[in-house]
């Protein structure tokens, strides 16, 4: 029994050891967002951040209020996030060290081609959200506290009426799924343009809204603070950070399109 | 992708066009699976023993509550090993979360209940004089359990079976302790949800095909301990 057991332990350790071992090269983690992971735009930058920097980056894809939770938590080096409020209170609370902007596209309303609620071509997102809530159209929200979920929650706020009711639907799921869903119930929903480039065949709903400057959709990347998380990889997340404002990433970025589309527009 | 047959037939195309990634992703699956079930099924094996032999009280409370155990979520399992081993919880400072130690404990978490209760039940239908028997021989105790366990075998592979069946399909324990990072932690269940939200069916099928294929390998292999799988004459 004494042999059984002492064996046992040596080849617990062994398993483990290797994989310590194996952990010893330097390991970036990032926490993003679905958007930016679904759209395929980290399959593309991916391998020349690692090449670049020498580094490997481990990328965690989650919805932006998971994405900032494991910020809070020290569980990450880095967050890429598209909530601009969020992350300023994530900053201001002394978990981040700054935000720095580094792209942006735009959020766009899409929903059925019979278009009931009568919002096609408007230019206004208040406006047509105000329609489908006055027609109790059917709508879909991702309800994950993404940072696509706080978009639409506050331009509810903005019209003044809450979402209630059986029209309105919470589905607690990434933005891929969300449309997917949205497309089989005949649904509206708001969705970012990155993700619905990449989607477009695969759905029947059709692009009923645009508006450039109430859905404009800002990326921002944050450092998760050494004062608050000494063994964070701070300064490997600085050179991360100071490689998306460089201008090859910004060639790399504006060059990444779906179906001869542009997703991203990099911030100068 | 607009069926279920064309997607299927673009999956046996990406699973025999050598994509290193989808390879990646079926290694990392099995190398957690296995090395979670190699510790946590000996273990098992000690304390149903222990549970089957000795009279202790509350013994019948701790296999009472290892079948309860049985029916634990996965996610919830996840969720405690990414609260222990997250930075800001007890365990932070390991540096395990996101890594495949975080995921391998995780599965002997989610594994272990149910290979107790499993060869528990086996060892209680054992006859006690083969035990008796060995001590009587003058085998030491440890000799007179592997003779135990030789003979139930055909049980414990039952529970080995189940036990691996429950960890190399599932999905919520390895997505919240291992993240699903590509190249690293994502294995093949939290692939094929990934790959699902994406609307990547063909993908997510080519996946679910190397897992039933995998499985239907490993199984064969067991059936071959099994024996004729006949009752005994």
């Amino acid at each position: 029994m004494k042999h059984f057991s002492l064996n046992l332990i040596t080849v617990f350790l062994c398993l483990f050891s290797t994989h310590m071992l194996a952990d010893q090269s330097q390991v970036i983690r990032m926490a993003t967002t679905t958007s930016t992971e679904n759209s395929g735009l980290f399959a593309v930058i991916k391998p020349v951040i690692e090449q670049k920097l020498e580094i490997r980056l481990h990328v965690i894809a989650v919805g932006t209020g998971k994405a900032l939770e494991l910020g809070r938590r020290g569980d990450v080096d880095v967050v890429l996030v598209h909530a601009k409020p969020a992350e300023q209170s994530f900053v201001d609370a002394g978990y981040g060290v700054a935000r720095h902007e580094i792209m942006y596209n735009d959020f766009i309303i899409v929903g059925p081609g019979d278009d009931p609620a009568g919002v096609k071509g408007l230019r206004d997102a208040e406006q047509a959200f105000t329609n489908i809530a006055e027609n109790q159209a059917l709508f879909v929200s991702r309800g994950d506290d993404s940072g696509t979920h706080k978009k639409e929650l506050s331009i509810w706020e903005q019209t003044g009426n809450k979402p209630d009711g059986s029209w309105y639907r919470q589905v607690g799921q990434g933005m891929g799924k969300t449309l997917q869903i949205a497309g089989e119930m005949q649904a509206y929903t708001l969705v970012d343009r990155g993700t619905w480039l990449a989607y477009r065949e695969n759905t029947p709903l059709k692009l009923l809204v645009t508006d450039g400057a109430d859905l404009r959709n800002p990326y921002g990347i944050i450092a998760v603070s050494p004062e608050r998380f000494p063994d964070t990889q701070y300064e490997a997340a600085e050179h991360l950070i100071n490689w998306f404002k460089s201008e090859s990433a910004h060639t790399l970025i504006a060059g990444y399109r779906i179906n001869g589309e542009q997703l991203f527009y990099p911030t100068n | 992708m607009d069926s279920l047959s064309s997607a299927t037939a673009e999956s046996f195309r990406l699973l025999f066009s050598g994509d290193v990634e989808l390879w990646i992703i079926i290694f990392t699956s099995f190398s957690v699976s296995v090395r979670a079930i190699l510790i946590a099924a000996p273990i098992a094996f000690v304390v149903a023993f222990l549970m089957a032999h000795l009279r202790y009280p509350g013994r019948r409370a701790m296999i009472a509550g290892f079948s309860a155990l049985q029916s634990i979520p996965a996610v919830v399992i996840g969720l405690t090993v990414y609260l222990v081993f997250s930075r800001s919880g007890p365990l932070g400072d390991l540096k395990l979360l996101f890594t495949h130690t975080s995921m391998i404990i995780g599965q002997i978490l989610l594994s272990f209940p149910l290979l107790v209760a499993l060869s528990h039940s086996a060892f209680q239908a054992a006859d006690r004089r083969v035990w008796e028997t060995s001590v009587t021989l003058g085998a030491k105790p440890y000799r007179a359990f592997f003779t135990l366990i030789h003979e139930i075998r055909f049980g414990l592979i039952a529970a080995f079976i189940a036990g691996f069946g429950r960890i190399i399909a599932e999905v919520g324990c390895s997505m919240m302790a291992g993240g699903n990072i590509l190249g690293y932690t994502r294995n093949i269940p939290t692939a094929i949800a990934l790959e699902t939200t994406k609307g990547e069916f063909a993908q997510a099928i080519a996946l679910g095909i190397v897992l039933l294929a995998m499985a239907l390998i490993l199984n064969g292999l067991l059936a071959f301990f099994q024996g004729r799988g006949v009752m005994s004459s």
